[in-house]
């Protein structure tokens, strides 16, 4: 929930309310308006922010006597939090805000038009099993919607059952424990090497609560062009949208899977040829984390902050390149203990979005991984944390650069470096510390573990300013290539490592 | 398949402002293309039914229809198939009429059309004509070497034959 007042408060709504929209996050934001007689007249702060609203919103209500806003409430809520989530508005006038009337709680919801499917079609769930009986390299792309439906349990027991490895896209990111065997890691164009090859080879593609964004499936022509594609999602639209598919299936990853489960008669033999191909690719390309080197490479301070670390803390990020090394490098085993902006991509968003974590969950050690340009952009919400009291840990990758945008500059774009140094200001520790925060600059390998359980022993706010090489990039997939046309050094950490055990074989899991 | 065959969707929407809006906004986003849009009330006392035409391949209407499905104001969407489909449109036609030869062949040819003669002036005739948008054309064609002043179309509705409802 978020309230904003009129005019400029609803704009500047409107990039947290597309943000959600791109990510299926329900939220209920309230706008101010002016009072109902003037709406029309360019009043003063007056925006039309149903008009503005409509297409990043999954629905948006306007009241226009105060006796209508308990059944809106109550809609906008159901709305926003049931089929496939998102974004609900209730744009109040200023003068209903203000209007008396005898509260009487809303009655049933009036909703003809929004009846979202939850269970799969018995004869699709059955087309489905066929699908996967018959491949012999099968692959699961989880999404997002695996966590927003609660299904992380169903999808564990899925891939074991059929003995398929798992990728996920962005979103996906905590859908299946990242330290199982079978998980891939994030696929797309700062995917994981493995799981963007492994998608690339497999002639079954089981995507679940994924919308097969650009940034997760590179050209869509080169994209797993030699699988069948089975596709379950609560939303319809999404289904066929971007990729053909060959068996549809429209309703809830939770209870799809738990069904589909279900209808395995007998299970699937186990594909023990592909698990160990798959096996020996993923040791052979575990992207390398330790350096030892001043300025520090991200893939260092990655690695630190994962052995400081449990897995309740959340961490949230921010946009950019310290958003995609943590979701290339950074493991996830625990549905929403990873918080990103996917679809819109919004700087600024880590920052604020661990205060939201921190608050839901104050039990839970909440850090945010933000950009410097991205945190220059919220900063001022230091302020709220020291003065709530909200100890958030916020580490600002601080490589004094636009550095995504200087990465695409340097190698698309003949390095003709635009707009993208930062300079020298600000000193991020003294810009904490005059908010009354705490602060530590980080240099060295070594330092980054010790002072973040530092921070969280502190119980205070905290940042940390660390000090990155800016001229580390990240693998990628160029924009309008295949997914396995990924370009730079891709650095594994050794080749064949003998302390890597993939611990549980697929054998063990079962399959017989 | 025809690649960009005309469709006519059909849409059962709730009757209240702004309806119009989500679904004229969703074309224009997503940029699916409008060749016209028709709204009125239903036989259902706080629906409406919109009628709209749309060129684009099966991918296109598939993805049109599914994506108005999500509005939650829109409560059935169907692609009215053209054989079980009646489509009428009205038209307003305003002729240039300053001579009787002018004046008698006009309405020799709406009488033709089975169209009606609707307003006169001293010099212009208007006609109305109803019809599928073809047989409409074909008489805004006759009549156009009079010359037009002024032409209004309503874009055609539609209803299924027969004894199906949607
Ligand atoms: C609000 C907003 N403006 C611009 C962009 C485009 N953009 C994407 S990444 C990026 C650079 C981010 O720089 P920084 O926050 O320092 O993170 P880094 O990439 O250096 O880790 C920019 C400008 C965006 N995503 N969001
Ligand atoms: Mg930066």
């Amino acid at each position: 929930m978020c309230i904003g007042t009129s005019g400029p408060g609803a704009t500047n709504l409107i990039t947290g309310i597309a943000t959600a929209y791109m990510d299926s996050s329900p939220i209920l934001a309230i706008a101010g308006q002016v009072s109902s007689h003037l709406i029309g007249n360019d009043a003063f702060q007056e925006v039309d922010t149903i008009g503005i609203t409509m297409p990043i919103t999954k629905h948006n209500y306007q009241p226009m006597k105060a006796d209508e806003i308990p059944g809106m409430i109550k809609s906008a809520f159901y709305i926003a939090g049931t089929g496939r989530p998102g974004p609900v508005v209730l744009d109040l006038p200023k003068d209903v805000q203000e209007e008396e009337f005898e509260f009487e709680s809303a009655k049933d919801m009036e909703l003809p038009g929004y009846k979202p499917t939850l269970k799969g079609h018995p004869k699709q769930l059955k087309r489905a099993a066929k699908l996967i009986q018959e491949s012999k390299k099968p692959v699961i792309l989880a999404g997002g919607g695996i966590i927003l439906s609660g299904a992380t349990e169903e999808l564990l027991q899925f891939a074991n059952v059929i003995n398929a490895p798992v990728s996920t896209s962005l979103m996906g990111k905590g859908s299946f424990p990242e330290d199982n065997p079978l998980s891939l890691g994030m696929l797309g164009m700062h995917g994981r090497k493995v799981s963007n090859f492994i998608v690339d080879e497999c002639d079954c593609l089981i995507a679940i609560g994924c919308r097969f964004s650009d940034r997760t499936t590179g050209l869509l022509s080169k994209f797993a062009k030699n699988a069948k594609i089975l596709h379950i999602d609560v939303d319809p639209a999404e289904i066929g949208k971007n990729v053909d598919v060959d068996v549809p299936i429209v309703g809830d990853a939770k209870t799809v899977l738990g069904d589909l489960i279900n209808v395995f008669d007998p299970k699937p033999e186990l594909k023990q040829e592909w698990l160990n191909y798959v096996k020996d690719f993923k040791n052979s390309c575990i992207p390398r984390l330790s350096f030892n080197e001043v300025p520090l490479k991200p893939q260092q301070v990655i690695k630190e902050l994962s052995e400081a670390i449990t897995d309740d803390t959340i961490v949230t990020t921010d946009v950019g390149q310290n958003q995609m090394w943590m979701a290339h490098y950074f493991d996830v085993n625990n549905p929403r203990k990873f918080i990103s902006s996917g679809g819109l991509g919004t700087m600024g968003f880590g920052f604020p979005a661990a205060i939201g974590a921190k608050i839901a969950k104050p039990n839970n050690d909440v850090i945010a991984v933000c950009g410097d340009g991205g945190f220059l952009m919220v900063c001022q919400d230091l302020a709220t944390i020291k003065e709530y009291d909200i100890p958030v840990i916020i580490v600002v990758l601080d490589n004094r650069h636009l550095g995504m945008v200087a990465q695409w500059q340097k190698l698309f774009y003949d390095e003709r470096m635009s707009q993208t140094h930062l300079g020298e200001s600000p000193d991020f520790v003294k810009l904490a510390e005059s908010f009354g925060v705490k602060a530590e600059r980080i240099k060295k390998p070594g330092e980054m573990k010790e002072a973040i359980k530092r921070a969280i022993k502190s119980g205070e706010p905290y940042l940390l300013d660390v000090i990155i090489d800016p001229n580390e990039n990240l693998p990628m997939v160029p924009p309008g290539c295949g997914i396995t046309e990924i370009v730079g050094e891709y650095k594994v950490e050794r080749e064949y490592p003998d302390e890597i055990v993939v611990k549980a074989s697929a054998k063990e899991n079962g399959g017989d | 398949m025809d690649e960009n065959k005309t469709h006519v969707i059909s849409a059962l929407v709730l009757h209240k402002p702004g309806v119009l809006q989500r679904v004229a906004g969703l074309f224009t986003r997503r940029g699916f293309n409008i060749e016209t849009i028709t709204v009125g009330p239903s036989e259902n006392e706080g629906l409406a039914r919109m009628t709209i035409i749309s060129k684009g391949d099966e991918k296109v209407l598939e993805q049109i229809t599914k994506q108005l499905n999500k509005l939650i104001d829109v409560i059935k969407v169907r692609d009215l198939e053209p054989g079980i489909t009646v489509k009428r449109e009205l038209c307003l036609i305003k002729v240039h009429t300053v001579t009787e030869k002018a004046r008698s062949e006009v309405i020799q040819y709406t009488n033709i059309f089975r169209g009606r003669v609707v307003d006169v002036s001293p010099e212009t005739l208007t006609v109305e004509i109803t019809g599928d948008p073809e047989k409409i054309e074909a008489l805004i064609d006759l009549v156009s070497v009079f010359g037009i002043k002024e032409i209004a179309r309503t874009g055609p509705t539609a209803i299924t034959r027969g004894t199906k409802t949607i």
